[in-house]
């Protein structure tokens, strides 16, 4: 690995180096997505705001449902349109609206400027091509590489990504990789064109302990090397914890709870973050008898939301969270909390 | 690859010689008689002569046999003394009934037609089904794919019998733009005769296309749209790559795979002739030889071309089966 690419990564983590003022490279205003489906509207992301500094990690957790994948796909019109519709929302990326874009310019900032990953490597790289080919791919797009260039820096990438052998592996099919190893080359494409930011869509959730363990460790390291941003969906509150800057806590479609990662753990405000964090076993003491989980179910989303969503399963719920959808409130300058609880402080 | 496939050809020797022997029996079963054709006026003691010559009074076993080895033995001989002028003894021929000429001079003589008219008709259909199938599963329930269903349904609905008289009454009849009959002694030498030859194959290649683009593309829109709703697709678009190489690259290099088995296994289809159009268009192609044959109770041709479309059948079911693993890295045969 003694090519352009470390430099230029070098490079980037100089810039990022903390003394240097952090900048929002990605600012998400408002967006709201909704789905026309046969049985009515669905409104799987409702009025989402949130900021993304240069090299800062925000982790996003919410369970199954709460809009955490809608969100960011929305952000590069990556769903199906229709069913899908963004009907509100600003995009800020590079001092452009992203929502405002038409198609081809889109295209330049899909796996140029931003990388996605996807939770699912075993489906999410085409079968009947070579690895190398699925990650020369977007060199050749986006970075105008001639064959012999991107070979070349499809090579670093995978030793990047810590796959052994890499040259030889460029010719395999993606079945002749492990779960772990295909993840390692999603990490790759994705990170092909030196994006700024990285969307990782449950990256670790396919995967087997282990082998999440060893892809944290790898984006971990990327980061620190490559100084992108990063945006982390998960509903494992653990992987959070360990390698977050802020958190977003999703919830029905809304963030419920913003804050950094040391306030969110130590002081969580919003009544849904404190039971997740509660339903989280613990290592010492007792074992209990059962698993801790959230009574209820997961809110249905037909229809604009005019209660606070977590009110059914709230222990605190009162009847203003019956009759009120509540905005996100500052509860200091790191944290914030959707939760009528917090009117009063703010 | 190559020990499955010869592992395969060995297997299909016993499937043949089966198939074969159950073609004899069931065309010895059926109430004919070659000499059932000839005039009344023949005494029945000349019929029987008649019948004697040509070996039909030989138990079942001992015809099979012979047909057998002249099959295997004579008809490879005799090729071989022709193209190679080798000099073999070579025995008797197989002999039609009806025309007591070799079944194999009679077949190569037709061939040309048959390749000629169901084979492009083959091609066009396939032509034609690739983007119909495309652009339907992309525009799923758009107008143009409500289109497409409407005439793959007519395609699959309506026969040839009928589709291919209607067109006659329409195009040949009222407009009289199209000649009804093919003239298969027509040489093409300059582009007037081209213009011709063209002309008089239009109508069999669009009535033939019209089934096999029924197939094919209604085959191939189910595949795509199995294809498009996966996750690849989405990191595809993910990558940045536009549309035209999404779907033209990602998504149909997946879904031709189950599409070209399907055309591989076609394949036969042509040299078994179209049948009932090459009637209808007296087209004296492959098809037709053999309807007549089967009328006229000739059993030598009847079996003979039965069992080259049964070779043919067993053939191209292996070469469908070698693609498939060629076509898709996941599956390996060794």
């Amino acid at each position: 690995m003694t090519s352009t690419s470390i430099e230029r990564a070098t490079s980037i983590s100089d810039d990022n180096s903390p003394s240097a003022a952090p900048q929002t490279v990605l600012e998400v205003a408002g967006l709201q997505t909704v789905f026309h489906t046969q049985d009515g509207d669905v409104h799987a992301v409702n009025d989402v705001s949130f900021t993304l500094e240069s090299g800062e990690l925000l982790g996003i957790v919410g369970e199954s449902g709460s809009g955490k994948s809608v969100t960011m796909m929305s952000l590069l019109k990556l769903l199906p349109m229709p069913p899908a519709e963004i009907v509100a929302g600003k995009v800020m990326f590079d001092g452009r609206d992203l929502l405002q874009l038409d198609l081809e310019q889109l295209r330049d900032v899909r796996g140029g400027d931003i990388g996605f990953i996807f939770q699912d490597p075993m489906t999410s790289l085409n079968p009947v091509f070579t690895v190398g080919f699925q990650i020369m791919e977007p060199l050749r797009v986006h970075m105008k590489l001639n064959k012999k260039q991107a070979r070349e820096r499809a090579i670093e990438l995978l030793e990047l990504v810590g796959i052994p052998s890499a040259a030889d592996r460029l010719r395999d099919f993606p079945h002749q990789f492990s779960g772990g190893m295909r993840q390692r080359v999603m990490i790759a494409i994705a990170l092909a064109c030196d994006p700024k930011v990285l969307i990782a869509d449950e990256p670790t959730t396919a995967l087997d302990v282990t082998v999440q363990a060893q892809i944290i460790e790898i984006v971990k390291d990327l980061r620190q090397k490559l100084g992108m941003a990063i945006v982390w969906i998960t509903h494992d509150l653990g992987v959070v914890a360990g390698i977050a800057d802020r958190v977003a806590v999703m919830y029905g479609g809304q963030i419920v709870e913003y804050a950094d990662v040391a306030h969110l753990y130590d002081d969580p405000r919003h009544p849904y973050t404190r039971a997740l964090l509660q339903t989280l076993p613990r290592q010492e003491g007792e074992r209990e008898a059962r698993l801790v989980s959230i009574p209820g179910q997961a809110p249905n989303l037909k229809g604009a939301l005019t209660s606070c969503p977590f009110a059914p399963r709230c222990s605190q719920a009162h009847d203003k969270c019956l009759q009120q959808n509540p905005p996100l409130f500052d509860v200091n300058d790191q944290q914030k909390s959707a939760c009528w609880l917090e009117e009063a402080n703010d | 690859m190559l020990n499955y496939t010869i592992r395969r050809l060995f297997l299909a020797i016993p499937t043949l010689l089966f198939i074969s022997l159950v073609i004899f029996f069931l065309v010895k079963l059926s109430p004919s008689d070659p000499t059932a054709n000839l005039p009344l006026t023949i005494p029945p003691e000349v019929r029987e002569k008649i019948r004697e010559s040509l070996g039909v009074n030989q138990p079942l076993f001992v015809q099979f046999g012979l047909w057998l080895k002249q099959l295997m033995i004579s008809e490879p001989l005799y090729w071989s003394n022709q193209i190679f002028g080798t000099n073999f003894d070579i025995g008797q021929r197989i002999i039609s009934y009806q025309t007591r000429s070799p079944v194999m001079d009679i077949v190569i003589q037709r061939m040309p037609q048959t390749l000629t008219v169901v084979g492009t008709s083959y091609l066009v259909g396939i032509l034609i089904a690739l983007p119909i199938g495309i652009i339907s599963a992309y525009r799923q329930y758009s107008f143009f794919d409500q289109a497409g269903t409407f005439v793959s349904m007519i395609g699959f609905s309506v026969p040839p019998f009928f589709s291919g008289v209607l067109v006659i009454v329409i195009f040949s009849v009222q407009l009289g733009w199209l000649p009804s009959i093919y003239d298969t002694t027509h040489v093409v030498t300059d582009w007037d005769s081209f213009v011709v030859q063209f002309k008089q194959m239009i109508m069999p290649v669009m009535v033939l296309a019209l089934q096999t683009t029924a197939q094919i593309s209604r085959f191939l829109r189910a595949s795509m749209l199995d294809n498009l709703n996966q996750d690849y697709v989405r990191t595809a678009r993910a990558k940045g790559l536009s549309e035209k190489v999404v779907v033209l690259v990602h998504v149909l290099r997946n879904s031709l795979i189950p599409v070209i088995t399907v055309i591989a296994l076609g394949v036969p289809a042509i040299f078994g002739g179209a049948i009932i159009t090459e009637q209808v268009f007296k087209v004296n192609g492959l098809g037709q030889l053999l309807i007549i044959s089967i009328q006229a109770g000739d059993v030598p041709t009847v079996q003979t071309l039965t069992f080259m479309f049964a070779v043919l059948i067993v053939l191209f079911n292996l070469v469908a089966d070698v693609l498939y693993g060629l076509l898709d890295p996941r599956i390996r045969y060794d």
